[in-house]
């Protein structure tokens, strides 16, 4: 059932990153390491990743060991569920988690600087690895709310998220190519804000785009549609830090 | 954070013309912008980059208000002998960051 055609889904082998729709130069940015800006997030992520914090005096590294290969796929297979919450959780969500529960250090504000580093170096280990969301019963009702949110009308330009990226990617929106929206390189490095930035935050983006009021960083409508996002996305090989005009 | 990524080939032939790529992190703030209250946020830019080969400079930029954020360069020069390529930023409030990579000739 979860993996019928819905009307104007994008067929697997038509699916396409966003990196496919950048131009000669973009591509070139995101593809060397020294010019990807995304990679100075992803060494300061290194160095988070084994300093010592919070009241517990541990680092990730204590746990987790070498992240090379402990966080390898890590990034692939989230939002994953929590049996804890009851929910999927975002990347960012575990990481804040582990810092609370397990280093009792404050948590680390949407956006900020040390999250997205972190995110970002975590998210670094699964490059090419392909999107592997598992669907089942516990999970499946919040696929069913984000699918729901991305076929769903709203703001005052009533549009779904649907009706530009299923219906009409590879069309111009102004002077920009409407992509297929696969969030497979994320966090990612975006021109247009001179810096790295979540997959919450270009919903939000979006969201102001269709003139909806935006849902708050970590609201469970914004997990649940990245969570379908990622599901719908699957099989598509990760890309993080990626680079997007 | 201030941290810089260079890249500069480990080896190289004596009179061989190579790429050097660098990219640090910087808001590069222009000066220009305005807080919603109104109030101007003061320019924060890095001003000056130089690159020296053993001591003789190489390259030099000189940098201006909206470039952009976290500036990159690449530039070519000929590599004569080993050493070291040192890199040098420096800009307003004080900042400067100094990176080094090592490069053999032969």
């Amino acid at each position: 059932m979860a993996v019928s055609a819905f009307a104007g889904e994008i067929p697997r082998p038509e699916r396409r990153s966003g990196y496919d729709f950048m131009s000669r130069e973009t591509r070139a940015m995101q593809d060397d390491d020294t010019a990807n800006p995304g990679l100075l997030w992803v060494l300061e992520g290194e160095t988070l990743w084994n300093r010592k914090t919070g009241a517990a005096g541990r680092a990730c590294a204590d746990c987790h060991g070498d992240a090379r290969t402990s966080m390898k796929g890590v990034a692939a297979r989230h939002p994953a569920f929590d049996a804890s919450r009851g929910r999927p959780v975002s990347l960012e969500q575990r990481i804040n988690r582990c810092r609370t529960d397990r280093q009792q250090a404050p948590a680390l504000a949407w956006e900020s600087r040390e999250l997205l580093a972190l995110t970002a170096y975590v998210a670094r280990q699964s490059r090419g690895l392909p999107i592997d969301i598992v669907i089942d019963q516990r999970t499946q009702p919040f696929l069913d709310a984000g699918r729901a949110t991305w076929n769903r009308r709203q703001g005052q330009l009533n549009l779904a998220c649907s009706q530009c990226h299923d219906d009409n990617w590879g069309r111009q929106l102004a002077g920009n190519v409407i992509p297929q929206a696969h969030p497979t390189g994320y966090p990612l490095y975006r021109l247009e804000w001179q810096g790295l930035g979540s997959l919450q935050r270009r919903l939000r983006n979006c969201l102001v785009g269709i003139r909806a009021e935006p849902y708050e960083f970590g609201a469970p409508e914004l997990v649940d549609l990245e969570l379908f996002l990622m599901w719908r996305a699957r099989g598509m090989a990760i890309e993080a830090p990626a680079v997007r005009p | 954070m201030a941290s810089a990524l260079v890249n500069v080939p480990a080896r190289a032939r004596r009179g061989a013309v190579i790429e050097i790529k660098t990219l640090i992190s910087h808001p590069m703030e222009t000066g220009y912008r305005r807080t919603q209250l109104g109030a101007p946020i003061p320019r924060d830019i890095i001003r000056l980059f130089v690159c020296t080969y053993n001591g003789t400079e190489v390259f030099r930029a000189e940098l201006h208000p909206a470039i952009a954020a976290n500036p990159f360069f690449a530039f070519s020069t000929v590599a004569t002998e080993s050493g070291t390529i040192t890199f040098h930023w420096t800009g307003d409030n004080g900042f400067s960051v100094t990176e080094s990579a090592a490069i053999t000739v032969d």
